[in-house]
């Protein structure tokens, strides 16, 4: 049944060039497939090791621009991913190495810190990077020799990666990996007690957080043959923090659909309203005030809420939210 | 006047300003373990309201009062009616004093429109004041002046008084404080006011030499945020001795390294972290 409901998911979300209807409506849908591998990559850190971070747009930001950079030097699209994904590493070891110096408040103060240092040097650098007017690039990758130059081939290309993503993510949270951190994250005395090294499990995991915010950073590039400062901003960092949270922390869905949410949410509101900014802070505190736990475990149950209201007689729901 | 005078005088009255920011930020977050990111925003509201204040007729330090008090107002109202849902859920604090502060930004831009605004320096401190034979601006020693006065004011409310004593209870030990009858709950509200009272204040009073634009607190976060890190969370000493270090290292660093100023700023907080994560004053790890 599970399997069955995945595929036809699969075969849903392959289609969606086909009934989405339009070149901007599956841009919209490569967006939110970008973001929904970056909120993915955070989720490992906020979700499933219980560390939040304010400052993962430098990361993302880290591998357009040296996609950008290395692009424009003339290498090939294999070189320019490589060497994406490598700085991308090397800056998470080094953003990891500072943050875990802190936990729970500190940590969240570091990465705030560590972000606008990326900010700082994307704005300011203009020898590196060009200051506010950012980089432009031209071309996207030909994989196998297939033309990525059009919305739909650009989509499809975009869900392979999302799907490595989500197999990846499936992967890792049910490894013993995954376990232990989430150990880490609900009784760290105990797992140290039990012989765990926890700082270099959240090290890790912070790796393979930054990873695949690396990745979505180069995709984001593709997309948008440009990145800006604006991609490093505090605000960009919230934005995806908001789309963990907003769809559910710790769950595998919960990030996708608050991605989709965001950017949908974002498209709309711009078209409609100047005032994103104040909507997403609305969101925000909307969201933190009434529907803590985020809005995939928040509908469930409300859900339960309401069967059970309806049926009065029937025994309270015990299992626990999906994790 | 050589130029690392002048860099030094402007060192020193950025160091002032950030004292006055970073105190209350500091406060918040040692007794209400709350990562206040509304704090920047705070700043560029006192900022904002004062020009609309002095368009209205006030003169510079009644408006700086004025704006200030607002501010505490504002603040009050968002520590009682939202924080206050939401004790000891960390996540929760960081995402709602950052949604707050994107709508309080997003206000601003709508009333205020994108322009920068200048806010005059008050006519008696316009000039400059001889000290021996070198001449300093006198509105910048007239804050660093303000910082040190508001530096002394705020070790004694928290040395020689009994709220002073209250709240240093409630951040070494909240539940103790709770059980030997100091109303902790009360003394959330009072600190937050203050803190709110000072930022927007400082926002004011820097108005004249930062001015006020768009993202004015998005740039001042970040700088509270390195003091913090650098004094240790709930230290008045850090957060004097932080902000100097700051002070000096954007004003230097700006002038020798333009392009690298961010980075140099940040260097220091790095070199804390790793040496001594719980900042140079701290008592407790972050």
């Amino acid at each position: 049944m599970k399997r069955l409901a995945l595929a036809a998911a699969v075969v849903v979300l392959a289609a969606a060039p086909l009934w989405v209807g339009g070149t901007y409506y599956v841009n919209v849908a490569s967006q939110i497939l970008v973001y929904a591998i970056f909120a993915l990559g955070i989720n490992v850190l906020v979700g499933y090791a219980g560390l939040v971070t304010l400052g993962h747009a430098g990361l993302f930001g880290i591998a357009a621009y040296a996609a950008a950079r290395v692009m424009n030097g003339g290498a090939g699209h294999v070189t320019v991913a490589v060497v994406a994904l490598a700085v991308t590493l090397a800056a998470a070891a080094v953003f990891a190495a500072l943050a875990l110096r802190g936990t729970g408040l500190g940590f969240v103060m570091i990465t705030v810190a560590l972000g606008q240092i990326v900010w700082g040097v994307a704005y300011r650098w203009i020898s590196l990077t060009n200051g506010d007017n950012g980089v432009s690039v031209t071309g996207r990758p030909r994989p196998l020799g297939l033309s990525l130059a059009s919305p739909a081939a650009f989509y499809w290309a975009t869900l392979v990666v999302f799907l490595v993503t989500v197999a990846a993510m499936a992967v890792f949270v049910a490894s013993p990996f995954g376990v232990s951190l989430r150990g880490t994250r609900d009784q760290p005395r105990r797992m140290n007690a039990l012989g765990y090294h926890v700082w270099m499990i959240r090290f890790l995991a912070f790796l393979f957080s930054g990873l695949w915010s690396g990745v979505a950073g180069l995709l984001y590039l593709y997309y948008n043959q440009f990145v800006s400062p604006q991609a490093v901003a505090l605000t960009a960092s919230a934005e995806a923090l908001l789309m963990v949270i907003s769809g559910g922390t710790g769950t595998l869905l919960g990030p996708i659909v608050g991605a989709a949410l965001v950017v949908v949410i974002k498209n709309v509101a711009s078209a409609y309203i100047e005032r994103w900014n104040f909507v997403l802070g609305a969101i925000f505190v909307l969201i933190v005030v009434f529907m803590p736990d985020g809005l995939v475990p928040g509908t469930v149950r409300f859900w339960r809420w309401l069967t059970a209201a309806r049926r009065p007689a029937a025994p309270a729901a015990v299992a626990p939210a999906g994790d | 006047m050589s130029l690392w005078l002048v860099l030094a005088v402007n060192s020193v009255t950025l160091g002032g300003l950030l004292f006055l920011l970073s105190a209350g930020f500091s406060l918040i977050f040692g007794l209400m373990r709350i990562p206040n990111l509304t704090h920047g925003s705070f700043f560029m509201l006192g900022a904002y309201l004062a020009t609309a204040l002095i368009r209205r007729g006030f003169d510079f330090w009644s408006a700086a009062v004025v704006a200030g008090l607002l501010v505490a107002v504002f603040g009050g109202v968002v520590e009682r009616l939202i924080l206050r849902r939401l004790p000891g859920a960390e996540l929760a604090q960081v995402l709602v004093t950052l949604g707050l502060s994107f709508m309080v930004a997003d206000v601003c831009l709508m009333v205020w429109t994108g322009d920068p605004i200048q806010i005059e320096t008050p006519r008696a401190l316009r000039g400059t004041t001889a000290v021996g034979s070198l001449a300093f601006p006198t509105y910048r020693l007239a804050i660093s002046f303000i910082a040190v006065v508001s530096a002394a004011g705020l070790w004694a409310l928290l040395d020689r008084t009994r709220l002073g004593a209250m709240i240093r209870a409630g951040v070494d030990d909240p539940a103790m404080a709770r059980v030997v009858g100091v109303r902790v709950s009360r003394l959330f509200t009072i600190v937050f006011c203050l803190g709110a009272w000072l930022a927007g204040f400082a926002g004011v009073i820097g108005g004249p030499i930062l001015s006020v634009y768009p993202g004015l607190d998005q740039e001042m976060l970040p700088l509270a945020l390195v003091v913090v890190i650098l004094g240790g969370s709930g230290s008045l000493l850090g957060s004097l001795v932080g902000s100097f270090v700051v002070g000096f290292l954007y004003n230097f660093g700006q002038a020798m390294l333009p392009e690298l100023a961010y980075v140099v700023l940040f260097l220091p907080m790095l070199v804390v972290l790793v040496v001594r994560p719980e900042g140079l004053f701290g008592r407790q790890a972050l």
